[in-house]
């Protein structure tokens, strides 16, 4: 029997919300209670169900902590599974980001804090980092953004697996062509307005998700201030902000199997970091951003919350599911692609990172 | 005659780790240790705790504090304080968080 799982990471710890149905839920947690999560992977190849996820205790430091039931019971990974090595005189402070490779069962891919990618080829027990960005030129001027400088967002191409994109804040998009050995910034098109001169540099945007989409070479995203598309597999951008309510936020989701069908979860503004008018929502696109509708049934309003980063997923069902957590502990599920939300979780603390999928 | 041996003592946060360890008793060498030598001793056959004191680059983190007969040794030469035998070393979770 199919089951749907929600893993939930928080500034506090985890939760798990199952649902048979998506529509009846029951809510699990906290693992790791006082632990912040900020990243989490349901690993689903070869039908596993497993789970790894990204903690860090305020007090003793990152790790990474895996489950092979589907998020009831946790294992910590081997001593410092992740860490940097001792020629780098550096120190992890997060794991931001976990992404199971398409093109092979046995990689996951890490982003870190500082601004680094790490690989491991034994399905996430030990990691290995991934010298060609760490010695890239252009390593030592990559900012932190407001949440600290990191990779977070890793984009592996199915079908091509020399290819993965990683978006980072505030570095841009860069991407490998040779399987991670050698990178190179791809930002044409991406405005960084908040620079005083050039407008368009090579490097430095602040891009906050990236999602591959199912057109050619289609992948979506979501920018401080703009929302972009490839066609070309990252290699030049186009705005698709005309026609959202604003091109702030954090997040971009893509359909897993419908081209040109995205979401964005709209930010009033860089500077009033709320939905705008004070209305959660969702705009959709099925388009590849061509026309933009908004999305809130069962959303609240007057909400002056927001959605992070990695707080939106979708799972695989069909129709997809969208999921979205809040800045103030709400989660939202829409069975529907969006249609209709219903609060399937409340009162946790600051949702970091929501992931979903359908396990066995 | 041998020396005294240095009492580590843990903090209840560590100690589920460890299944209910609360202290570990580490032989003083002949020759005098530092914070780092003591830790590396107290946490050989507890490596989980390695971990969870010391980052990577073998610094304490951020938000631990390790206590040399009462002196707070990340506000001196940290991993590199001496340690003298009999010592009673404390390690505690800083009062910090939110």
């Amino acid at each position: 029997m199919t089951e749907t799982i929600v893993a939930i990471g928080t500034r506090k710890g985890l939760w798990i919300a199952r649902s048979d149905d998506r529509t009846s839920w029951t809510l699990e947690g906290p693992h790791f209670l006082m632990s912040e999560v900020a990243s989490v992977a349901i690993d689903t190849r070869e039908g596993r169900s497993s789970v790894l996820a990204g903690v860090k205790s305020w007090h003793w430091g990152p790790t990474v902590q895996s489950s092979a039931d589907g998020g009831r019971t946790w294992t910590e990974s081997a001593e410092r599974a992740l860490a940097f090595p001792a020629d780098t005189d550096t120190a992890l402070e997060r794991v931001w980001q976990l992404t199971p490779d398409p093109n092979d069962a046995d990689v996951v891919w890490a982003g870190v804090e500082p601004h680094a990618l790490f690989k491991s080829t034994d399905r996430g027990e030990h990691y290995e980092l991934v010298r060609g960005l760490w010695n890239h030129p252009h390593r030592p001027s990559w900012e932190p953004g407001f949440g600290g400088g990191a990779v977070h967002t890793i984009v592996p191409e199915p079908g091509h697996p020399e290819s993965v994109l990683v978006a980072m804040s505030a570095g841009g998009v860069y991407r490998s062509s040779d399987g991670g050995e050698t990178w190179a910034p791809s930002n044409p098109g991406i405005r960084a307005g908040f620079m005083p001169d050039n407008e368009y540099p090579e490097y430095g945007q602040c891009v906050h998700k990236v999602a591959r989409g199912q057109g050619d070479g289609e992948l979506f995203a979501q920018n401080h201030n703009g929302v972009y598309r490839s066609h070309d597999n990252g290699a030049t951008w186009d705005s698709i902000a005309d026609g959202l309510p604003t091109d702030f936020g954090f997040t971009v989701l893509a359909h897993p199997r419908r081209a040109g069908v995205v979401w964005v979860v709209p930010v009033a503004d860089a500077g009033e970091r709320i939905p705008p008018g004070a209305q959660l929502q969702v705009q959709r696109s099925d388009d590849a951003g061509a026309t933009w509708r908004q999305q809130d049934t069962g959303l609240p309003d007057h909400s002056y919350t927001c959605v992070l980063r990695d707080a939106a997923a979708l799972d695989s069902a069909e129709p997809v599911g969208v999921y979205l957590g809040t800045r103030n502990g709400d989660v939202f599920a829409s069975a529907d692609e969006g249609e209709s939300f219903q609060r399937i979780a409340t009162q946790l603390p600051d949702v970091l990172v929501v992931r979903a999928a359908q396990i066995a | 005659m041998p020396s005294v041996p240095v009492r580590v003592i843990l903090p209840g946060m560590l100690r589920d780790l460890v299944g209910g360890v609360s202290e570990i008793e580490v032989e003083s060498p002949s020759e005098s240790q530092t914070v780092a030598q003591l830790l590396d001793r107290a946490f050989a056959e507890h490596r989980v705790l390695d971990g969870k004191v010391r980052d990577e680059r073998g610094e304490i983190r951020r938000h631990v504090k390790v206590f040399v007969n009462g002196e707070d040794a990340t506000r001196g030469d940290g991993v590199g304080t001496p340690v003298p035998a009999g010592a009673r070393v404390h390690i505690i979770n800083a009062v910090s968080g939110g």
